[in-house]
C-alpha cells in the first residue's frame, strides 16, 4: 500500500513539477491581494518548484539569487480563482435510465482540449469543480481540476493521498430533475427517492460488513452504493443544485437526517432563508445572472444574495456554471455582488478561499501564502473594474495564459477560431491555417 | 420609423392621456401631456457634444426645455429637482424581446416565436407586448428608457417588432412605433429543428423561400396598383409589400460571414432597407458591410460563444466602429437563464473591449436612435427632445456604480439604487 502511494506520488510529481533546475520566479512591485491577510501595496511574490516560497512587502522579502525577475509595478496579483461549479469540457453524467446514478463519473466524459478550458484560464480560473448537469436527483461524481496545460484528464486531475482523483457528488432538487418516470414527478417524490437511496446504501454497508466478519459472500459489489457511502462518510462532498426556499430547506433536512457534507449551489432564494442556512452551517456557492427568471424557480434570484448570506455569517463562494455565465468574466460576478452590498473583502474571499474550502483544498489553494500551490493571476488593475483584464494566469508556477500571446488573446477576447479545440501539431486541418 | 407610422403612433398616446385624465385610480401614471422635472448632474453626458460639468437639464411637459451648465441654466421656480453624479440620455436597447418573452419562461408567457410556419410577417408585436412584464421594469431600472422589441430570431420571418418606452401599463401607453421592423433570420437559426417541422432545412432553401415570398409580394403589390385595390387582402403580402416599398426595414439576424453576405444579396436584389443583427462574424466582412451602408445591431457583447456564434468577439463593436459602420448595441434574445441581458452591462463590456466609454455610450443612445429612426425624439439631451434620462452614482459602465434613477418624459419611473 505504502509503496503504491509513493509510486503514485512520484508519478504525480513527474507530470506537474517544473523542469529540473528551473529557477524561482519573483514578481516585484504589484499590489498583492493575499486574501488571508491585508493587501500589500508594493509587494513581492516568490514562487519556486510550483509552490509559493514567499509573499510580503518589498522590505521584508528577499529575492533568491538567480530568480527570474518579473517587474509588475502597477499590476495586481491575487490567488487563482476557484470555480466551484462549471461545465467546461462538455462533461456528461448520468443518462436517462434513472434519476439517481452515483456510480457515474464525470471524469470519464470530459474533453480537456476543448476551448472552454482555455477560456477559463483566460478568466483567471485555476481550480475548477467540473460537474455533470442538474437533470437528475444525483447525476454523478464531479471532478476537481487544476487548469494546468495538459492534454489528458490525468494531467489536470487533483489527486488525493492515495492517487485517486478528487471530486464531489452532484445532486439536484426542484424542477430540473422532475421528468417522466422513472424520474420523480413531484418534490416529495424527489426527496423520497433520495432517502431510499441513502437508506439502501447504509443497509449495503452493514450487509457487506457482516459478510466480511462471517467470512461469507452474498452481496455483490455495487459501485453506486459505494459512492453513496463515500458521501455518507464525508469524503465526498455533495454539491447540491437548489433554487427555491422550500427546496433549500429540503436539502438541509436530508443533510440533518443522513449527516452528509453539502455545499448549496445557485441558491436563488438564499436571501429568504439565509438565517436557516447559517444555522445549519452549510456553505453556499452562488451565481448572479443579469436578470431574474429564465426558469420558474429562479424568479426571485437577487444580486443581493451575496450580501445577505455574508451578513448571516454563511461561507459564500461563486461559480460560473459555464456556459450559463462566461468563465472569462468570472471576476465580474464578484463585482456585481459588491454592487449589491457585499463587502469587497468578502467578495474576493468568495472568488478564492471560500471555493477552496468548499472543495477541501484550502491547504493547497485559495490564498497567497508560503507553501501553497503557486496558482495566481496577474491583473491590469483593480479586480472589480470593468476595464481590468486578466494579463497572466499561473498554475503551480507555470504560466498557462498570457494575454500578449496571440492565441491566448483569441481565447480571451473571441474571434475567428476561438471556438476550436486546442490543436495538435499534426492535425492536417490546421496546416498553414491562419486567422 | 416612417412618417406614416409616426403619425399612427400619436393616436395611442393621445388616447392614453384621455384615459388617465378620466381615471381617478390607476398607477403612478404620467400626467398628460408630460411631466416637468429638473436634473442636476456633476457630469452631464448629452451625447450631442462634450460632457457638461455641473450641468442641468430642465424638462417641461415631458420635453427637454434647457440643457447647460448650472451657472447658465435657470431652473424654473417650484419645479422638482433631482441630482446625480452622472447623467446620460435614457439608454436605447436596439434589439430585445422583453415584453414578449416573460421572465417565467413558461409556455404561457412566451410569445416571441410562433412555430406553425416559417414565414409570418403578419404577426404584430403590439398584439403580444406586455407592458407590465417584470423584465421591462427590470431593464428600466438600469437606465433603459426605449426598447426595440418584438418577435424573436429563430424563424425565417418570425413577425414584426415595435419600439416602446419602458413605461405605462398598456401597449398603447408604451409604444412609440407600432410597426418598426420585420424580424428575419438567416443561417442556422432559420432552419427547422427537426425534419417533421418542414422546410427550410438548409441555408439555400431558406434564402430561396424568402426570395419567393418577396417576389410574390411584389406581384401582389403591382397587381394592386393596376386595379387600384387588391382583389383579396393578404395581410402577409401586405406587410412584405411595405418592406419592398421601404416603409419597414428587414432586421436580419445572422451570424456567419457567408450568411451576412447572403443577407446583403437579398438587399441588393430587392432594394429593401435592411439592418443586420447579431453579426458575430461581421469583422470578417467589414468592407462589404461598410460599402453596403447597412447598419449593424451588434450581438450582446456577452452573448454565449456557442453554435454559429462560436467565433464572436467581444471586440466586434469596436472593429465595426473603426470601419465606419453605423452600429447600435443590444441585449438580444435569450431563451434561457438569464431571460434578458441588460444593455448597460453589454455596453460596459463593449466599452472595455476596444469601443471606449464615449463611443459605447453613443452606441447605446444617439446611434441607436438614428438606427431606429427615432432620433428626432430621443437619443440625446438636446432642447426639444423627450425628457428621457438615466442617472448614475459614478461611471455608468463600472460594475460597482449604480443606476440611481430613470426618467421618461419628465417622470421618474425608476428610483433607488440598482
Amino acid at each position: 500500500m505504502k509503496i503504491a502511494m509513493l509510486l503514485a506520488a512520484a508519478l504525480v510529481l513527474s507530470t506537474i513539477a517544473p523542469p529540473v533546475g528551473a529557477a524561482s520566479d519573483a514578481f516585484v512591485g504589484a499590489r498583492l491581494i493575499p486574501i488571508d491577510g491585508e493587501e500589500i501595496a508594493d509587494g513581492v511574490l516568490v514562487v519556486e518548484n510550483g509552490r509559493i516560497l514567499a509573499v510580503g512587502d518589498a522590505t521584508s522579502v528577499s529575492i533568491p539569487d538567480g530568480a527570474r525577475l518579473h517587474e509588475v509595478r502597477g499590476r495586481v496579483i491575487m490567488p487563482g480563482l476557484v470555480d466551484t461549479h462549471s461545465h467546461i469540457g462538455g462533461p456528461s453524467g448520468g443518462d436517462r435510465s434513472a434519476p439517481i446514478q452515483p456510480e457515474v463519473r464525470v471524469l470519464d466524459a470530459i474533453d480537456v482540449r476543448s476551448a472552454g478550458l482555455q477560456r477559463a484560464q483566460a478568466g483567471g480560473i485555476t481550480t475548477v469543480n467540473v460537474m455533470p448537469g442538474s437533470g437528475h436527483l444525483m447525476s454523478g461524481q464531479t471532478i476537481y481540476l487544476k487548469l494546468r496545460d495538459g492534454d489528458t484528464i490525468d494531467e489536470l486531475a487533483i489527486l488525493d493521498d492515495e492517487g485517486r482523483p478528487r471530486g464531489g457528488m452532484k445532486m439536484a432538487n426542484g424542477t430540473n430533475s422532475r421528468r417522466d418516470p422513472p424520474f420523480p414527478g413531484t418534490r416529495a417524490k424527489s426527496a423520497a427517492l433520495v432517502r431510499q437511496a441513502f437508506v439502501s446504501a447504509l443497509e449495503y454497508r452493514d450487509a457487506r460488513a457482516r459478510e466480511r466478519e462471517d467470512g461469507t459472500q452474498g452481496t455483490d459489489r455495487d459501485l453506486g452504493k459505494e459512492a453513496l457511502l463515500e458521501v455518507l462518510d464525508g469524503t465526498r462532498v455533495v454539491h447540491h443544485h437548489t433554487h427555491r426556499h422550500d427546496d433549500i430547506l429540503t436539502v438541509l433536512r436530508l443533510k440533518e437526517e443522513f449527516g452528509f457534507r453539502v455545499v448549496l449551489h445557485h441558491v436563488s432564494d438564499a436571501w429568504k432563508v439565509a438565517d436557516r442556512i447559517a444555522a445549519a452551517d452549510v456553505p453556499c456557492s452562488i451565481i448572479l445572472v443579469d436578470s431574474p427568471g429564465g426558469k420558474l424557480e429562479a424568479r426571485d434570484i437577487a444580486f443581493e444574495n451575496g450580501a445577505a448570506l455574508e451578513r448571516s455569517g454563511v461561507l459564500v463562494g461563486f461559480h460560473t456554471d459555464d456556459w450559463i455565465t462566461d468563465s472569462r468574466l468570472f471576476l465580474r460576478m464578484a463585482a456585481l455582488a459588491v454592487r449589491a452590498g457585499m463587502t469587497r473583502r468578502g467578495a474576493l474571499h468568495a472568488l478564492t478561499m471560500a471555493g477552496a474550502r468548499m472543495l477541501d483544498l484550502e491547504d493547497r489553494v485559495g490564498s497567497l501564502a508560503a507553501g501553497k500551490d503557486a496558482d495566481f493571476v496577474l491583473l491590469s488593475g483593480d479586480p472589480f473594474s470593468v476595464y481590468t483584464k486578466v494579463l497572466e494566469t499561473w498554475v503551480e508556477g507555470r504560466k498557462v495564459f498570457d494575454r500578449r500571446e496571440e492565441k491566448d488573446r483569441l481565447w480571451a477576447v473571441g474571434g475567428y477560431g476561438a471556438g476550436d479545440p486546442r490543436t495538435t501539431e499534426l492535425g492536417c486541418l490546421d496546416e498553414g491555417e491562419s486567422r | 420609423m416612417t412618417s406614416r407610422s409616426r403619425a399612427r403612433s400619436l393616436a395611442p398616446l393621445l388616447a392614453a392621456g384621455l384615459v388617465i385624465a378620466a381615471s381617478s385610480t390607476g398607477s403612478p401614471a404620467r400626467a398628460a401631456p408630460g411631466d416637468s422635472l429638473a436634473v442636476r448632474g456633476a457630469t452631464v453626458h448629452t451625447a450631442a457634444g462634450p460632457p457638461i460639468e455641473d450641468g442641468v437639464v430642465v424638462v417641461l411637459d415631458g420635453k427637454i426645455h434647457a440643457v447647460g451648465p448650472a451657472s447658465e441654466v435657470e431652473i424654473p421656480e417650484g419645479i422638482k429637482t433631482v441630482s446625480a453624479a452622472v447623467v446620460t440620455p435614457g439608454l436605447i436597447d436596439a434589439h430585445t424581446v422583453v415584453g414578449l418573452t416573460g421572465h417565467l419562461n413558461q409556455d404561457h408567457d412566451q410569445d416571441q416565436l410562433e412555430r406553425s410556419a416559417p414565414i409570418q410577417p403578419e404577426l404584430r408585436a403590439i398584439d403580444a407586448y406586455d407592458a407590465r412584464e417584470r423584465l421591462v421594469r427590470w431593464v428600466r431600472g438600469f437606465g433603459v428608457t426605449t426598447v426595440h422589441t418584438g418577435h424573436a430570431p429563430g424563424l425565417l420571418v418570425s413577425g414584426q417588432t415595435l419600439i416602446a418606452k419602458t413605461r405605462g401599463d398598456t401597449v398603447d401607453d408604451a409604444v412609440i412605433v407600432p410597426r418598426a421592423m420585420l424580424a428575419v433570420t438567416l443561417g442556422e437559426g432559420a432552419l427547422s429543428r427537426d425534419e417533421d417541422d418542414g422546410p427550410p432545412g438548409t441555408r439555400s432553401k431558406a434564402v430561396a423561400m424568402l426570395r419567393s415570398e418577396l417576389i410574390r409580394a411584389r406581384d401582389y403589390r403591382d397587381r394592386s396598383d393596376e386595379r387600384g385595390e387588391p382583389r383579396d387582402r393578404d395581410l402577409r403580402l401586405e406587410v412584405l409589400a411595405a418592406a419592398l416599398d421601404g416603409e419597414i426595414p428587414l432586421m436580419v439576424t445572422v451570424h456567419r460571414h457567408n450568411d451576412i453576405l447572403a443577407a446583403l444579396r437579398i438587399r441588393d436584389e430587392f432594394g429593401v432597407r435592411m439592418v443586420l443583427d447579431g453579426a458575430s462574424e461581421a469583422y470578417l466582412v467589414t468592407g462589404e458591410i461598410s460599402r453596403s451602408g447597412v447598419p449593424v445591431i451588434v450581438h450582446p457583447t456577452m452573448k454565449r460563444a456557442v453554435g454559429e456564434a462560436e467565433n464572436l468577439s467581444m471586440e466586434t463593436a469596436a472593429r465595426l466602429a473603426d470601419a465606419g459602420v453605423p452600429l447600435a448595441l443590444s441585449s438580444g434574445y435569450e431563451s434561457y437563464v438569464p431571460k434578458t441581458r441588460v444593455l448597460l452591462f453589454e455596453a460596459a463590456i463593449a466599452a472595455a473591449y476596444g469601443l471606449g466609454a464615449e463611443r459605447a455610450l453613443g452606441a447605446a443612445t444617439v446611434d441607436a436612435a438614428r438606427l431606429l429612426g427615432i432620433d428626432d425624439r430621443v437619443g440625446t439631451l438636446e432642447v426639444g427632445k423627450d425628457g428621457d434620462l438615466a442617472l448614475f452614482d459614478g461611471d455608468p459602465f463600472e460594475y460597482t456604480s449604480h443606476c440611481v434613477g430613470t426618467i421618461i418624459e419628465g417622470q421618474q419611473v425608476s428610483r433607488g439604487e440598482r
